[in-house]
């Protein structure tokens, strides 16, 4: 044994003998990884988050949290002498006259994008895949609160340069905060220290910006990772893979180095992206003052779904007992996003309850075996799609001729027909792909290629499939729907209430499904 | 040059290479584009007498605008009366190719100038003959490189044009199919006699809103945004945060999740 090996040994053997390491380190690194790229989104949301915390913190340096008002002396010319606020000062610093502070603004920014865009994506394939199923629906529920702070961490991070693009959305929150009825403005007499904006805005949200939800984020995401080590990985469904075994790589060597590699490739983009595109030009905008304001202001992305909603709502106020309620901000701005989120959030137990399947899953669903899940989820994405485009409505009218107000019609009207259209669009092609699967089961896979009987008939080949793509097809189970019980476990014959007539209904739409073909019919291809 | 060879196989020589070639693309590109930007046309000096130039602007005006505005531009149907609007508004509506109109659509848009810089100065001199109006300028009669102050300007901008025209005067739209044009890439004179004629929907900034010498102000403010290299790499259209985040979903997603598909294939 080399030197080294010795040395690298002993303190090995040392940590060991104090902490009692070992078995937990072997446990934990000869753990394994299924290996299919949809399980590494999360890991681009991890990585994102820690090239934040890096950028982040660069940031902090110079930035000033003051909303005292200054005049800008700085190396931009046209806004040289302009009066502003000490936080947008300190960011044109940033941009100007910091060495590398562009690049870290960018970078920061481009990776708030990408570490939301990618808590969606990561979203969407664990709602697709039914991996928040039982025993992982606490999981699920952390996800969407780490969506939702996600979300309001992007838009105080983007309020905090004190700019009159950003100024404009924290104007809109305002509004939102004074439409909650009558403790509206109170909140937001609360939230600004007085009148908006107030002096107090800015340093307020930085402490939370910097401080609270990163600190909230660290426990969360913990808490979040850990559960998936403890209840170990889904995986997809395939020869081998069952409920009880998860099948990939160790941790080590292969994973930690494709995973390290990962980690690298996602800081190195998006330094690429901070280098060579320009994101969120704070100095063309100008500082905040509450007179001023632009045409096409618009939030980042994930905020742009909202303010679609806000802007298509129609005029809807009512005035009663000397207070007005302004519908057409809060249903848009409060109602219909609280709604959905806590949809979201409930959506396992919802599943169950109509499903009736309370079992474990540790094997995920082919969206298309799952056809009803499925097309609820291209329902809400339509929702979001459509809402997402009347935010950018006046953007898509200059580029594309269009009228602002034909964009409005299409979309106030859209959110309501096309997410059901989706729905039914979705369920019937799942249940045509699951036809198709049938199909190939029990006739093979056609080969295109003609083969002439002695007879003269011409006939396609069809090749039988591998055994493992056999497998692949008909392996997931058809559950049958409930039927609402007409009694109890003892007789008594049960109100037959709304709640189960709807849990019935439910649960047969839920269970409409091409069935597979039968054990039986199986065996009889074979005997061709 | 065999002080650099000997660099060839540097362990950095690669990314330095890469970085180099970047930068040079991205230097062609731009210097091709302000090329392409130069390319404007000078103004002539015009000699001619100002009866004749009147004459000659009835003639144009009786051939190219009169069934529309009328004979006497004196308006009819939809196209409005002429008499008094000055020679201003129509250096603006003619020299940036609003006019003649080609369709009757919700807005003249800009288009290229159909008369040649004599004929719109004759077309000018007639319709400022039948009634006084807001006279147009020359780009040399305004100093705003010497007497303007861009950050002043930027200032007047966001108050009374952002509102329409976009905080980085990009342009934005209005109600019903109407739209606020870019204002970059607009020469000096029709900028300013955008602000004194009101074109459309656009309000009229009399010099008791703006005074003259503010109006050099934002002509110099929008110039020095026209002119800014853009900073921190490519600028996304300057329209905000709707192309960073179709960029962010598209390529960034996008790719990320490509090369996780290349991580995670199976090695065959
Ligand atoms: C196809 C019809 C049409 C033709 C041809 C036409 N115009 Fe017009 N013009 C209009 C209409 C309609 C408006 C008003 C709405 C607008 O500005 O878009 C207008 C507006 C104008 C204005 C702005 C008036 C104001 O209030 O400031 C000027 C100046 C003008 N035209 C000049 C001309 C000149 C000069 C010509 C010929 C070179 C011409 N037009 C040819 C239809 C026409
Ligand atoms: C109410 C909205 C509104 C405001 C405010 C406004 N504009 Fe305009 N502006 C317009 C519209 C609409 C047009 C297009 C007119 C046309 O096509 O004839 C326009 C056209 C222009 C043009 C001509 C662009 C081109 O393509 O030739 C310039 C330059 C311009 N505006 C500058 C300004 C300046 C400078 C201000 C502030 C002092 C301002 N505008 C304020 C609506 C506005
Ligand atoms: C800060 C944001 C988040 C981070 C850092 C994060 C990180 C991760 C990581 C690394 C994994 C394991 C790998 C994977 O399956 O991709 C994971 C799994 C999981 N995540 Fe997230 N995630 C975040 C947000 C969310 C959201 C928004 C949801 C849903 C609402 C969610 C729900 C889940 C669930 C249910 C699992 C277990 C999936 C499985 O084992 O198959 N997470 N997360």
């Amino acid at each position: 044994m080399s030197v080294g090996k010795k040395a690298v040994g002993s303190v090995a053997n040392y940590m060991d003998e104090r902490v009692g390491a070992a078995k937990w380190m072997k446990k934990t690194l000869n753990k394994v990884f299924p290996d299919h790229w949809s399980f590494m989104l999360g890991e681009i949301v991890m990585y994102s988050f820690v090239i934040l915390l890096l950028t982040g913190t660069f940031l902090t340096f110079w930035y000033d949290p003051s909303m005292r008002i200054v005049e800008y002396e700085g190396s931009y010319e046209p806004l040289k002498g302009i009066e502003m606020s000490a936080a947008y000062a300190s960011s044109l610093e940033i941009s100007f006259d910091v060495r590398g502070g562009l690049l870290m603004r960018q970078i920061h920014h481009w990776a708030a994008l990408l570490f939301l865009a990618a808590m969606v994506a990561h979203l969407l394939r664990v709602f697709f895949t039914g991996a928040f199923r039982k025993p992982r629906e606490l999981n699920w529920i952390i996800g969407v609160g780490l969506l939702t702070l996600g979300i309001v961490e992007g838009f105080l991070g983007y309020s905090l340069p004190d700019d009159l693009l950003s100024g404009t959305g924290v104007r809109i929150a305002e509004a939102i905060m004074q439409a909650i009825p009558v403790v509206g403005s109170y909140i937001s007499y609360f939230v600004f220290g007085g009148a908006f904006p107030g002096y107090i805005f800015i340093p307020r949200i930085y402490i939370v910006h910097v401080l609270l939800i990163p600190g909230i984020f660290l426990a969360l995401i913990t808490a979040h990772v850990m559960l998936v080590w403890y209840q170990k990985h889904t995986q997809y469904p395939g020869p081998g893979r069952t409920e009880k075994n998860v099948v990939g790589y160790p941790m080590l060597p292969v994973y930690a180095a494709k995973a390290g590699g990962f980690f690298f490739i996602v800081f190195g983009f998006t330094a690429f992206l901070g280098a060579v595109a320009q994101i969120n030009p704070i100095w063309v905008y100008g500082p905040y003052t509450p007179a001023q304001i632009g045409a096409g202001s618009q939030p980042d992305w994930y905020m742009g779904w909202l303010d679609g909603l806000v802007r298509m709502a129609p005029p809807l106020e009512t005035y009663i007992f000397g207070v007005t309620i302004s519908w057409n901000i809060l249903i848009p701005g409060l109602i219909i996003p609280g709604i959905l989120f806590t949809l979201m959030a409930l959506y396992p137990f919802i599943e169950s309850w109509i499903t009736g399947d309370k079992r474990e899953h540790h094997l995920l669903d082919r969206p298309r075996n799952n056809p009803n899940r499925t097309a609820i989820g291209a329902m809400s994405l339509t929702f979001v799609l459509v809402t997402l485009i009347n935010g950018g409505n006046d953007l898509l009218a200059t580029n594309f001729d269009l009228s602002i107000n034909q964009i409005m019609w299409f979309t106030r009207i859209g959110v309501f027909v096309l997410p059901p259209i989706a729905f039914v669009v979705t369920k019937r092609i799942c249940l045509a792909l699951q036809r198709h699967d049938r199909e190939m089961l029990l006739h093979g896979r056609e080969t295109g290629r003609l083969v002439m009987l002695p007879h003269g008939e011409f006939i396609e080949v069809h090749e039988p499939l591998s055994p493992e793509k056999a497998f692949l097809l008909s392996s997931h189970e058809q559950l049958p729907a409930l039927t609402a019980p007409e009694e109890d476990s003892r007789g008594v014959a049960l109100p037959r209430g709304l709640r189960n007539k709807l849990r019935a209904r439910w649960s047969s739409a839920n269970a409409e499904q091409i069935d597979k073909p039968t054990a039986d019919e199986l065996k009889e291809i074979e005997h061709h | 040059m065999s002080q650099l060879s000997r660099y060839r196989n540097h362990r950095f020589a690669r990314p330095v290479l890469l970085a180099f070639g970047l930068l040079l693309a991205g230097g062609l590109f731009s210097a091709a584009n302000a090329a392409a930007e130069s390319l404007r046309a000078e103004p002539i000096a015009i000699s001619a007498d100002k009866s004749t130039l009147i004459k000659e602007g009835k003639e144009i005006f009786n051939r190219g605008c009169s069934s529309c505005h009328g004979l006497n531009a004196e308006g009819a149907g939809a196209a409005p009366s002429l008499i008094g609007v000055g020679s201003a508004s129509v250096d603006f509506q003619v020299a940036t190719g609003r006019m003649p109109m080609a369709d009757m659509s919700q807005q003249a848009a800009r288009k290229a100038p159909l008369y040649d810089e004599y004929e719109t100065a004759a077309l000018a001199a007639y319709v400022a003959s039948l009634a006084p109006g807001p006279a147009s300028v020359t780009n040399e009669e305004l100093a705003w490189e010497r007497d303007g102050n861009a950050a002043s300007g930027g200032t007047l901008f966001r108050n009374n044009c952002a509102m329409c025209h976009n905080l980085a005067g990009q342009g934005g739209a209005l109600t019903k199919g109407k739209y606020a044009p870019t204002v970059m890439g607009v020469e000096a004179r029709h900028i300013y006699e955008a602000m004194i004629t009101g074109p459309q929907a656009m309000p009229v900034f009399g010099d008791k809103i703006i005074s003259p010498e503010e109006k050099l102000d934002i002509i110099k403010w929008i110039k020095a945004m026209e002119s800014e290299p853009s900073l921190g790499g490519a600028s996304l259209g300057r329209v905000g945060p709707v192309t960073e985040g179709l960029l962010a979903w598209t390529l960034g997603l996008g790719l990320l999740i490509g090369i996780a598909v290349w991580l995670t294939a199976k090695a065959k």
